[in-house]
C-alpha cells in the first residue's frame, strides 16, 4: 500500500492513506498515513457503524493539509471500546457420525454433506437480504462448491473451465467461496457474534468444511504440480489457523 | 485491537519478516485544502465489479470501480486467506468507503467524489506495480482528482 502511495505521489498526485501494520508503514515511510489499531480486513473498524467510519475518514483525510511529511499518525480508538464485546458463536448444525460408514474420510464427507444442506437455507435467507450471490467468485451454489471438494478427495475427474483456469484456481476458489458462504449463514442468524476472530474460530475449529479444506490442502501439498503445491502451502488455509491440523 | 505485540509469537514474526518495499525519500505533494479535495479511492483488496475477471496468484494490475458501482456488485477475490472477509461481507464501507466518502462531499468536507475508483491486490510485490501506478496517475489527473484515498485490507 505504502509503495503506491510513493508512485502516485511522486507523479504529482497527493495520497492519505490507512495504515494496518505500524511497523511497515514505519519502514516504507509514504507520505501521508494513519495507523488503525483494528484487525487485518477491517481497515474502517466497525461494520454498519458509518459514524465511526467517517471519524477515521476524516481523520485520514485530514493528513492532506499537513504541510510536510512523511507523516504516520495514531487513530485514538480501539473498535472494541466502541462496538462492545459479542456473544459467542455457536454451530447451528451438529450431526453424529453415522456407525454405517467405515473410513474416517468417508464419515467426515457424509457429515460435510450434510452439514452444507443444513447451512443452505440460511444461505438463501443472507443473499436475499443482500441481493448478492452467496459464493460470489465462482458463481457456484454450495453444494457444488462441497460436491468439487468431495470429487477431488474421492479421486474422481474435476473438470475446469476453458478459460485458463487451472485445478488449483478452482480448489482455492472452491474453498474462498465455501468460507464465505459459510460466514454469510452464520452472520444471518440471530444474535451471532460479528466479531473476526470469533469468526474464524467457529469455522475453522467448528465445522467439518474447515476439515474437509484440510483434508483438499494435505492433497494439494502432496500433488506433483507446482501450482497446486503453493496452493496447499500458502492459499488454503490462514496461517493463524494452521495449528489446528499440524 | 490489533497490535503486533498481541499476535502469536510465530504471526508476529511473519508480519516482522515480511519485505517492505524501502525508498530513499519520500516524494511529497502539497495536498488540497480538505474542502477542495477531490478524492479517489484506491483499495488494495482485490475488488471488482461481478462481471469482472478475478484477480490470480501474482497479478500486478487494477480493476476499475466506477461511482456508481452497488455494494450488491463488489466482490473480493483477493488471493490471501490471512485476513478478515465477515468485515466486507456485512458492510462493503468496511473496505471501500465509498458510501462515507460521498457522505463527506454532501457534508462538504472534501469537495467532491472522484467518478473512477480502483483497486489492486495487495498479495505481490509492490514494485510490479509502479508502473500502472504511474499511468494510473495520468488517469487520475484527468479525473481532476487532487488527492488519492489509499486503503489497505
Amino acid at each position: 500500500m505504502g509503495g503506491l502511495a510513493h508512485y502516485l505521489e511522486a507523479a504529482g498526485i497527493a495520497t492519505t492513506q490507512i495504515s494496518l501494520i505500524r511497523e511497515h508503514t514505519a519502514i516504507i515511510r509514504p507520505p501521508r498515513a494513519l495507523w488503525v489499531s483494528f484487525p487485518l480486513g477491517r481497515p474502517l473498524g466497525i461494520p454498519n457503524n458509518p459514524g465511526f467510519q467517517r471519524d477515521v475518514l476524516r481523520q485520514c483525510l485530514q493528513l492532506l493539509e499537513c504541510p510536510a511529511g512523511p507523516v504516520l499518525q495514531d487513530y485514538p480508538h480501539d473498535a472494541e471500546e466502541v462496538a462492545g464485546e459479542p456473544a459467542p458463536l455457536a454451530c447451528p448444525v451438529n450431526f453424529a457420525p453415522p456407525a454405517d460408514l467405515s473410513t474416517d474420510l468417508g464419515s467426515l464427507l457424509h457429515r460435510f454433506r450434510a452439514e452444507v444442506a443444513t447451512m443452505e437455507t440460511w444461505y438463501g435467507l443472507a443473499g436475499e437480504r443482500k441481493n448478492r450471490p452467496a459464493a460470489p467468485i465462482s458463481g457456484l451454489s454450495p453444494a457444488r462448491l462441497a460436491e468439487i471438494c468431495i470429487d477431488f478427495l474421492e479421486g474422481k475427474e474435476v473438470a475446469v473451465a476453458g478459460d485458463g483456469q487451472t485445478l488449483a484456481d478452482l480448489l482455492r476458489t472452491a474453498a474462498e467461496d465455501l468460507r464465505s458462504c459459510y460466514f454469510a449463514a452464520i452472520l444471518a442468524q440471530p444474535g451471532q457474534s460479528t466479531d473476526p476472530g470469533k469468526l474464524a474460530d467457529w469455522f475453522w475449529g467448528e465445522t467439518c468444511a474447515a476439515r474437509v479444506i484440510n483434508e483438499v490442502r494435505q492433497r494439494c501439498l502432496d500433488h506433483p504440480g507446482k501450482g497446486m503445491r503453493l496452493a496447499g502451502k500458502l492459499l488454503l488455509i490462514p496461517r493463524n489457523q494452521m495449528h489446528r491440523f499440524v | 485491537m490489533v497490535r503486533l505485540s498481541q499476535y502469536s509469537e510465530s504471526e508476529r514474526q511473519h508480519l516482522l519478516d515480511l519485505p517492505c518495499p524501502t525508498f530513499a525519500t519520500t516524494p511529497f505533494v502539497s495536498g488540497p485544502p480538505l474542502a477542495e479535495a477531490r478524492v479517489a479511492l484506491l483499495s488494495t483488496a482485490g475488488l471488482h465489479r461481478l462481471t469482472d475477471r478475478p484477480f490470480a496468484v501474482g497479478e500486478s494490475g487494477y480493476r476499475l470501480i466506477p461511482k456508481g458501482v452497488k455494494a450488491n456488485e463488489l466482490i473480493m477475490s483477493h488471493i490471501s486467506t490471512n485476513f478478515d472477509r465477515t468485515g466486507f461481507q456485512q458492510d462493503v464501507n468496511m473496505v471501500f468507503p465509498l458510501d462515507r466518502l460521498n457522505e463527506l462531499a454532501d457534508e462538504g468536507v472534501i469537495a467532491s467524489v472522484a467518478d473512477y475508483h480502483y483497486s489492486f491486490m495487495g498479495a505481490t510485490d509492490p514494485g510490479g506495480m509502479a508502473d500502472e501506478a504511474r499511468g494510473l496517475a495520468e488517469i487520475l489527473k484527468k479525473d481532476q482528482v487532487n488527492a488519492v484515498l489509499l486503503v489497505p485490507v
